[in-house]
């Protein structure tokens, strides 16, 4: 019998299908029609179908966030591809495993400036991880494997796999074969940390006497939170997340001091600075972080455990580097402290915290909530009660993220996703629509504002059509606030284009793509009316918030400073 | 400082642009940059020579091994290595005077007259940057140079150390 033969665009679905992977999101065009076409006569794989394919590589990143998955996108050639861009360059700085297949113009016509045609290989080259030109038709098994494959692991992020169309129609077929153990012999990331790293690491940490540990988003991308929280009980230290790090520990963990950086808690900030050994894992040292690097915390050894070694000293020299898989090494870590029977030492570690507490008891992280106007905190602490703290936060970037990465202390790891690294309005509600497409019985948030939920309100439909459910929490403050809040600290208050004049009337405009929507203006009905559109089920429920305008993210690390140089409200400096 | 890296990579269409890019991408300088297959078509072998102080050179060489499709990277500056260029010269050689002390030039570097027009030698010559550089001004003192081409520097390491999969 003959071997069986089957079209590309088959086989891009039976690749996919191979590799497990249940939903590609994305939006159809002339150069992937026929493997529309594929998707449509089988049932491995669904496609959800957005608005923009900008929403779909955030959707297919928020979902990937949360379940650890890769996330795949399908676009068209030229425009298709470009409005990838964004939600590629958003998946990259976060290290978030996706793959974007993207159609491209026949293979003739490439370089002719044909009907839609852009390099999409080239535009992305800066922001992804890895890009393939597919140019043969049996070889599109074996590229996708290697793409998911180098999307998932060392480091993750972002792979483009370009298709052109003459690759992909029926004229052309081959047989199938696909290798899912992937094997390169120019890529083969670290897992273990050398042991002498270990050893030297081992000595550091046990001989501090004001260690901090200081994780990043790294614990989150490597389900490494269990080992994390092992490892800061066995050291009694405390423990600092960074934006992306946060659940890493659990937020009401005894030992966690809050996030850290420019909207950081005092003591968070204050424990780096004064630390002597600072154990950094699986963060990188981001200047939103570290404020100015040439005060950055200089008396501190530096131990720093990351997957990938350009991490490491890039910003800030480490004295210790480890290279390894951050489970792996915490794991090592782990070992040689039990087998040393290792406590910390009583007194100086009393101390520390004694220390630690006190800049606790300033109570960075606090407001004033009168009875006028809602405050943006009061919102987000009322879904934390409502939700129970179990919620997954999907947030969008300004104030509104702030405050939520602020007054939501989340438990586990992945319940928090937002765009640290690249900062993307417009990532909240396609990132939340991809969560609860994983966890359709979970509370699902999209927490925006004003701003950043018209950069991709058109998802409004898409949610109709799958069924997603999720709440959107909107912190109207009619503005763009975070940029008015620099406008108010750095440029004497002219608001230049900053307010955001003419909104539309967000009740009215959820109700039109078939969902509810619930305003809230009063304090005295912020409860009843939160907890209702909480317990609306099966239906997306739009939450259009109007809270305090003039309301700033505080604490604020000074521009120039060193970490822990502080505005802790108007004027007061800590 | 100036340095010296020898970077294997796959030989796939793309690999260059990546080498590049990640250069321009992040502010590392480029002085020279020379790529070619190896005698394993599937490798390509670059040498590139650059500058920057201990930290950069740190980040160029984890960076540029970040790249997935490159197999090593090594610094070849502290190492005992060689390094050679190929400079091709075009200069005017007009009268008996200017010929002759062109020719004189050329065979005190060590290089040779491949080509003769009317009014000029084309001249090739081997050697390291600085002699390279040191032939060029010595010539442009004598006569007009028309035009010059240099094919970068090309480094290999000494004794039995290689860069080999
Ligand atoms: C795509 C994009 N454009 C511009 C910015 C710069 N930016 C950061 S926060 C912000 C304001 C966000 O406004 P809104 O969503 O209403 O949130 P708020 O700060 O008011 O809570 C802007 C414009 C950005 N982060 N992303
Ligand atoms: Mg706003």
């Amino acid at each position: 019998m003959a071997t069986q033969t089957f079209t590309g665009a088959e086989m891009v679905v039976k690749a996919l299908s191979a590799l497990k992977v249940k939903y590609v999101f994305g939006y159809p065009g002339g150069s992937v029609l026929d493997i529309y076409d594929a998707i449509f006569q089988q049932e491995d794989v669904e496609h959800i179908l957005v608005r923009h394919e900008q929403a779909a590589t955030h959707m297919a990143d928020g979902f990937s966030r949360a379940t650890g998955e890769v996330g795949y996108v399908l676009a068209t050639s030229g425009p298709g591809a470009t409005n990838c861009v964004t939600g590629i360059a958003t998946a990259y700085m976060d290290s978030i495993p996706m793959v974007v297949l993207a159609g491209q113009v026949p293979t003739s016509l490439i370089g002719d400036d044909a009907f839609q045609e852009t390099d999409i290989v080239g535009c992305s080259r800066p922001i992804v991880k890895h890009s393939f030109n597919c140019r043969d038709l049996a070889e599109i098994p074996n590229v996708i494997a290697k793409a998911h494959y180098i999307a998932k692991s060392g480091r993750p992020g972002p792979v483009v796999v370009e298709l052109p169309k003459d690759i992909l129609i029926p004229q052309n077929k081959a047989p199938f074969n696909i290798e899912t153990d992937v094997k390169l012999r120019s890529y083969n990331p670290t897992k273990k940390g050398h042991p002498k790293q270990i050893k030297k690491a081992i000595t550091a940490i046990t001989e501090a006497k004001r260690l901090v540990v200081y994780s990043g988003g790294g614990i989150v991308l490597a389900d490494a939170s269990e080992q994390l929280t092992r490892l800061v009980e066995t050291l009694n230290a405390p423990c600092t997340n960074t934006l992306m790090g946060l659940g890493g520990i659990s937020g009401v963990h005894k030992n966690f001091i809050g996030m850290l950086g420019m909207h950081g808690s005092l003591e968070a900030n204050k424990a780096m600075a004064n630390a002597d050994v600072i154990l950094a894992l699986g963060a990188r040292f981001d200047d939103r972080v570290t404020n100015n690097v040439k005060k950055f915390c200089p008396d501190a050894k530096i131990v720093h455990v990351d997957i990938d070694p350009t991490s490491i000293s890039k910003t800030i020299n480490a004295h210790i580097p480890v290279v390894g898989l951050i489970d792996i090494v915490l794991e090592q870590l782990q070992e040689e402290l039990e087998n040393i029977n290792f406590v910390p030492d009583s007194s100086s570690n009393e101390q520390w915290w004694q220390q630690i507490n006190e800049w606790r008891s300033l109570g960075s992280f606090s407001y004033q909530q009168n009875n006028d106007k809602i405050k943006p905190q009061k919102v987000i602490e009322t879904v934390y009660e409502i939700t129970n703290g179990e919620a997954y936060l999907c947030s969008d970037v300004g104030q509104h993220q702030m405050f939520a990465a602020q007054y939501y202390p989340f438990a586990k790891p992945r319940q928090w996703i937002n765009s640290g690294g690249l900062g993307t309005m417009g990532f909240g509600l396609p990132a939340a629509m991809g969560v609860k497409l994983a966890f359709p019985d979970s509370h699902v948030v999209c927490i925006t504002g004003d701003g950043s939920i018209q950069m991709n309100i058109q998802e409004l439909s898409t949610c109709l059509q799958y069924q997603l459910p999720v709440v959107i929490v909107s912190l109207n403050n009619r503005s763009l606030g975070m940029v008015r809040q620099w406008q108010d600290m750095i440029y004497g208050g002219r608001h230049s284009s900053s307010y955001m004049e003419s909104l539309p009337d967000f009740v009215k405009l959820a109700e039109s793509y078939g969902h509810v929507g619930i305003q809230i203006n009063q304090l005295s009905e912020l409860d009843e009316k939160l907890s209702e559109a909480f317990s609306i089920k099966n239906r997306l429920v739009f939450v259009d918030i109007l809270v305090d305008e003039l309301e700033h993210v505080y604490p604020m690390q000074i521009k120039q400073g060193a970490i822990d140089e502080m505005w802790l409200k108007k004027g007061v400096k800590a | 400082m100036r340095r010296i890296l020898a970077i294997l990579l796959e030989n796939e269409p793309g690999s260059l642009s990546r080498i590049v890019g990640l250069f321009s991408q992040r502010a590392f300088n480029i002085e020279s940059l020379t790529v070619a297959p190896t005698e394993d078509q599937s490798l390509s072998r670059i040498t590139i020579t650059t500058r920057g102080d201990d930290r950069v050179l740190e980040q160029i060489v984890k960076q540029v091994n970040k790249l997935i499709d490159v197999i090593k990277i090594t610094d070849l500056t502290d190492r005992e290595h060689v390094e050679r260029e190929i400079l091709l010269i075009k200069v005017l050689a007009m009268n008996e005077k200017s010929r002759s002390e062109v020719k004189r030039i050329t065979d005190i570097f060590r290089g040779s007259i491949i080509d003769i027009g009317k009014q000029v030698y084309t001249i090739q010559m081997t050697g390291d940057d600085k002699k390279i550089s040191a032939f060029m001004k010595t010539l442009a003192n004598e006569t007009e140079i028309i035009e010059s081409v240099r094919s970068g520097t090309v480094g290999i390491a000494r004794g039995e150390k290689a860069l080999r999969v």
